[in-house]
């Protein structure tokens, strides 16, 4: 019998699994695939390094803050701020046609960058700021209202807004074409309050971090060991069944593998939240240089980047990918330190968005070449808005959502979850509990931060 | 443990729970957050390491106690009277 079983050996659920291990529970975590990370993971191939999901990690905040989500989650898992190894972006940019708007981990640098290119934004644009929700004041009833209504009362050109949009949604909106404020307030505090960073070493190092300090504290972490059903009796839930049909008893479950994915586990009729399913998923095409990116001109972190006056966030609905806008990531280009040196080549990634369906229902003859066309057809699209490094790729890879699905079981690839969050992680199911990307924090910080917080208050609080 | 050993024993619990704060001038009469940086989820902490090495439960209603180091020292007195200090 264990105190809590945990689902997911992503960020959120070896973040809990420390929790409830410190203060001395009994302790597992359960992951279907063979390695952790769920959807910030790795991979090694052809003798090279790959993150998946990881592009930056952001909410960095200095060493020795005391305030925001970094320093909190530090704090609850006893853990340095060295140990997350983090150097900071660059700098990035927001780059529509004909005008940019440049931002690093200072507001600053986007604030004077929007009384440039907007001057008659700027008192606006601080007030956007003030008015933004703090982190610890997100309530459900406010979290849901319309992002698209409150900008336009606050700003009164168009254009600002999409630009401000584009890397916002691009980073965190589970929903199409509109957002929650909620989850505005939070991706814009994390993108543009607090910062971007990267381990020299790519998420491995922190993914290694969280386990080293689970197993220290006597948590069990087992790999390929799928959960097919969480047995419930009486509406609560008490323990899990394995892919291998072995059976495990727990007090309380905590799942990191979606809302809806964690309902279709139960043996009740709670799929009454079906129609929540996110619909956004994404494609990858990255490029390995023999240049560094620096030398072809290009000194930029992330440049999201958008090819009209207007940004459209939804899925594709007449291809298999939406090339109009998308994000291009330099893991060289950020501060690192002097003893780590250079990372062994220049790395271009570019990300789409992406039709799950499409994608899936390809055979294994059109899969490669769809995947080759469209590497293709991305590349083109992102060199408008960088230096043109094509002629020097000497090796490539791809992901698509149908990768995102068959590595995380997340359905229709969704990165971002759900369309609609459970602030409170509770469900109609006593004992089960949700933590991750559906609970309502996104990136590598916020779902670390959901971990903790959903193992305080269901896995220890109540204990 | 005496009053003096409980403060001890508080002192390196927010050691542990908020390594990059100065403890060194902490007044006992003014409350923790008037002077550190500890949100909900540490208070929390304080709870938990008390019960975690020493096995004291502090229930919730209780809560407000922990606002100071003196009102936390005088709470947890009758409560620890009986601990080996370490």
């Amino acid at each position: 019998m264990y105190d809590s079983i945990i689902i997911g050996a992503g960020m959120s659920g070896l973040a809990a699994g420390i929790r409830a291990a410190y203060y001395d529970q009994k302790v597992c975590v359960l992951e279907r695939h063979y390695t952790i990370g769920g959807l910030n993971s790795f991979y090694r191939l052809r003798g090279r390094n790959y993150d998946v999901g990881l592009h930056a990690v952001t909410n960095f905040t200095p060493p020795g803050a005391k305030k925001g989500p970094f320093a909190r989650l530090l704090r609850q898992l006893r853990m340095t701020w060295d140990d997350f190894g983090l150097s900071p972006q660059l700098m990035s940019s927001i780059s529509f046609p004909g005008i940019e708007l440049q931002f690093d981990n200072n507001i600053d640098l986007l604030r004077s960058e929007v009384s440039r290119e907007f001057p008659s934004q700027i008192d606006n644009f601080d007030r956007l700021i003030e008015s933004l929700i703090d982190y610890d004041d997100l309530e459900q009833k406010h979290f849901e209202t319309s992002t698209r209504e409150r900008l336009e009362q606050l700003i009164s050109d168009p254009l600002l807004i999409e630009m401000i949009l584009c890397p916002i949604m691009w980073y965190g909106n589970p929903r199409e074409r509109d957002m929650d404020w909620g989850q505005f307030c939070i991706m814009f505090r994390s993108l543009f309050l607090e910062g971007f960073a990267r381990p020299f070493d790519g998420v491995r190092l922190i993914l290694k971090k969280l386990v080293r300090k689970f197993r220290e504290l006597g948590g069990e972490l087992k790999l390929r060991t799928g959960v097919s059903k969480i047995k419930v009796e009486n509406g609560r839930a008490i323990g899990v069944i394995l892919d291998s049909g072995e059976e495990l008893t727990g007090l309380n479950i905590l799942s990191s593998a979606g809302a809806v994915e964690t309902f279709n586990l139960c043996e009740t009729e709670e799929n009454i939240h079906a129609h929540t399913t996110g619909q956004l998923s994404f494609v990858e095409a990255i490029s390995t240089l023999d240049k560094y990116p620096r030398e072809l001109g290009h000194n930029k972190t992330i440049v999201f980047y958008n090819d009209s006056e207007k940004f459209h966030w939804e899925r594709p609905t007449d291809d298999f990918c939406d090339i109009r806008t998308g994000v291009i990531c330099t893991p060289n280009n950020y501060c690192y330190d002097e003893k780590d040196g250079d990372l062994p080549d220049g790395v271009m990634r570019v990300t789409a968005l992406a039709d799950y369906a499409r994608w899936r229902n390809l055979d294994k003859v059109f899969y490669p070449k769809t995947k080759n066309n469209w590497f293709e057809q991305i590349q083109a699209s992102a060199i408008r808005f960088v230096p043109d490094y094509r002629p020097h790729v000497i090796d490539t890879d791809m992901f698509t959502p149908h990768t995102i699905h068959r590595f995380t079981w997340h359905e229709n690839g969704a990165v971002y979850g759900a369309t609609r969050k459970w602030l409170d992680g509770t469900t109609a199911i006593k004992n089960l509990f949700l933590c991750g990307t559906d609970q309502g924090f996104v990136g590598i910080i916020g779902s670390i931060v959901s971990g903790i917080s959903m193992a305080n208050q269901h896995l220890l609080v109540r204990s | 443990m005496t009053p003096a050993e409980i403060r001890a024993a508080v002192i390196d619990i927010l050691e542990t729970i908020a390594p990059d704060e100065d403890l060194t001038n902490l007044d006992d009469t003014k409350e923790f957050r008037e002077q550190m940086e500890l949100d909900s989820m540490d208070f929390l902490d304080i709870v938990m390491e008390l019960r975690k090495r020493y096995r004291v439960q502090v229930p919730e209603e209780d809560y407000e106690n922990l606002v100071s180091m003196g009102s936390t020292v005088s709470y947890l007195e009758p409560k620890m009277a009986g601990i080996p200090a370490e």
